[in-house]
């Protein structure tokens, strides 16, 4: 907010008005119907169908997998988003805009080409295929497959999130800390660490929906086998496919649920980390 | 730098755990994997019911199968890229074969069970909105202007594929039918195709739930299953005088089964696919059966039409293959979207 920006509310009302119900009403059209159209399709039929379809073994199965994808995926880019973030914004190196242009390949490249390039690599024609095949070892069409595509997808969320503030606190207070004597860890800990956390969970939570939720590059290397390799998405195409669209939509709702408790609790988050700096100033 | 050798640590570290995991899925009890095509969704799902009765009554340990479903072609890419299938049933030889070439099975795949190694048969059907109000009754009807059809891509699609060498088939016996006829026949249907969907089952989707196009070029079984499945939507089928004989066969991935030790239940799986039993599930799904007798008791479902064979007319899919579909082939000539 600098000075010379004219404030919004020296427009007139109308303008503001028209604006804002603009941007309310496009927001309802896209996002807000057709969530409701698919809580709608869902319980069509009533409650009981789509619980059934929730708790049916394939279902359950899927649920289970993309929470287990997720709960590794998450840790290892929470982990990879803070280190290349601290590295980006508190030292200065070679190529570290070669850095920041990596991480933020994830975002520009389709979902579908993440997916290939480890069929590319991990696939029986690929890269490391015959040696895989040798030591029995199964990437693709498997959990690591789905693992390490939910990681390369959900990489820069953290560390997109983390970038920026790091930057813009700058180097001072580590340096403080250098002077009295803490170790780089201890920096790290006591000093780097609670400045950035509220953005930190804000970045994992967003790094926690998208995994659950992704599709493109898991449908490249999932092999669709129901109840082994399908994730809750893929689940959801499958029932789909199969005329049977209670259970697709009522997965598909719970999904839908998940993201929108993460939307909340990034929402309330933000609002106790704005009291806690006004407890501060 | 260090931050570089601090990632790479955690991916490492990361690895093994996935490895890990991966060991431990390849190690678990030996499931069987049927990897198929788009429409035999509902058949093998009560087929895999029947039949791990059947092995369990012979004293055999329960037995999970699993299945994948999808365009044949993809479905074929996946296997060759190392998705495990001790058996696969496809909608086309060519799909089997292009697995065999890559060593997965033996070149000899489909002489080793009977009819070609296909259990069962299909053809090509259209199916039309009620009271067929586009007159559609033969493959010339499609090609009147302001039909709109939906097919899916034969680039990916087994049943797109049966689709487009029936057409080539019939325009062939028109009068003055050549090559150079049947091509102008093809591209002027793609030409009317708004919707090319990757698999048989989103055509099925495209045409049936949102309501696109007046005909759909469609799998006999598929047709049936529509109208089962959607008694409102106001569907007829429509058999055509001359349609294709599709053999969608079935094989034992050598390789695969060599490895994992599933090579005993993946036969019997197979060969239990020419029993009675599993004659009358296809039938049931729609599949026309190979036994005569479970053809006969359900012959009112299988109308009698002529149906050219892949051999006769195409001189066998390897060669329908190199000519209509691979890159540059007829349907790459034909076919430019946007144009």
């Amino acid at each position: 907010m600098s000075g010379a920006a004219r404030p919004a509310a020296a427009d007139p009302a109308w303008v503001r008005r028209l604006v804002i119900a603009a941007a309310l009403a496009l927001a309802v059209v896209i996002f807000l119907m057709p969530l409701a159209a698919v809580f709608n399709e869902a319980l069509r039929r009533g409650i009981e169908p789509a619980l059934a379809a929730i708790v049916e073994e394939d279902a359950q199965a899927a649920i289970w997998l993309s929470l287990l994808v997720a709960a590794i995926a998450v840790p290892v880019n929470t982990i990879g988003g803070i280190a290349a973030a601290w590295a980006v914004a508190k030292f200065d190196f070679v190529g570290k805009r070669l850095l920041i242009t990596l991480i933020e390949l994830p975002f520009s490249v389709s979902p579908v080409i993440s997916g290939l390039v480890y069929v590319l690599l991990f696939g029986a024609q690929g890269f490391f295929g015959t040696w895989l095949r040798d030591h029995d070892i199964q990437i693709i069409f498997a959990l690591p497959g789905l693992v390490l595509a939910t990681i390369f997808v959900t990489f820069p969320f953290v560390a997109r999130t983390l970038i920026p503030l790091m930057q813009e606190q700058g180097r001072d207070e580590e340096e403080a800390a250098a002077t009295l004597g803490a170790g780089g860890w201890q920096i790290f800990r006591r000093v780097t660490l609670p400045n950035v956390k509220w953005a930190l969970l804000s970045g994992v939570l967003l790094c926690n929906a998208r995994a659950m939720g992704e599709f493109g590059a898991v449908s490249v290397v999932s092999g669709h086998i129901r109840g082994q390799t399908n994730t809750m998405p893929l689940h959801v195409e499958i029932l789909y496919n199969e005329y049977m669209f209670v259970g697709a939509f009522a997965v598909a709702s719970l999904l839908a649920l998940l993201g929108v408790v993460t939307l909340i609790a990034k929402a309330l988050l933000e609002v106790l980390a704005g009291r806690r700096m006004g407890e501060a100033a | 730098m260090t931050v570089s050798t601090l990632s790479r640590r955690t991916l490492l570290a990361g690895g093994s755990v996935l490895t890990l995991a991966g060991r431990a899925s390849a190690q678990a009890a030996p499931t069987l994997l049927n990897v198929s095509y788009d429409p035999t969704r509902e058949f093998y799902r009560e087929f895999n019911t029947a039949f791990a009765a059947h092995w369990t009554g012979q004293g055999h340990p329960r037995q999970t199968i699993n299945t994948s479903h999808g365009g044949s072609g993809r479905q074929a890419r996946s296997v060759i890229d190392g998705l495990a299938a001790d058996v696969v049933t496809l909608a086309l030889a060519y799909d089997i074969d292009a697995i065999a070439e890559r060593g997965l099975l033996g070149r000899d795949w489909q002489k080793r069970l009977p009819h070609n190694s296909a259990p069962y048969t299909s053809t090509i059907v259209f199916l039309v909105r009620r009271g067929n109000p586009k007159a559609i009754r033969d493959w010339g009807d499609l090609l009147k202007p302001g039909v709109a059809i939906i097919t899916p891509n034969p680039k990916t699609s087994g049943g797109a594929r049966w689709n487009y060498l029936a057409l080539w088939a019939w325009a062939l016996r028109q009068p003055g039918g050549s090559a150079a006829t049947a091509e102008q026949a093809a591209a002027q249907l793609f030409r009317q195709v708004p919707v090319l969907d990757t698999g048989a089952r989103g055509s099925t989707t495209t045409f049936v739930q949102r309501a696109q196009g007046d005909v759909l070029l469609s799998w006999e079984n598929e047709a049936h299953l529509a109208l089962q499945e959607f008694p409102q939507a106001g569907l007829e089928i429509v058999y055509p005088p001359l349609s294709i004989l599709a053999e969608p066969p079935v094989a034992v991935v050598d390789q695969n089964v060599d490895r994992r030790g599933t090579r005993a239940v993946a036969e019997a799986y197979l060969n239990h696919l020419y029993t009675e039993e599993g004659q009358r599930i296809a039938a049931k799904h729609f599949y026309r059966p190979r036994e005569a007798a479970i053809l006969q008791a359900n012959a009112s479902r299988f109308p009698d039409i002529e149906l050219v064979t892949i051999d006769a007319v195409f001189n066998g899919w390897a060669e329908a293959q190199r000519t209509h579909f691979a890159d540059g082939g007829v349907f790459d000539r034909i076919y430019r979207p946007g144009r």
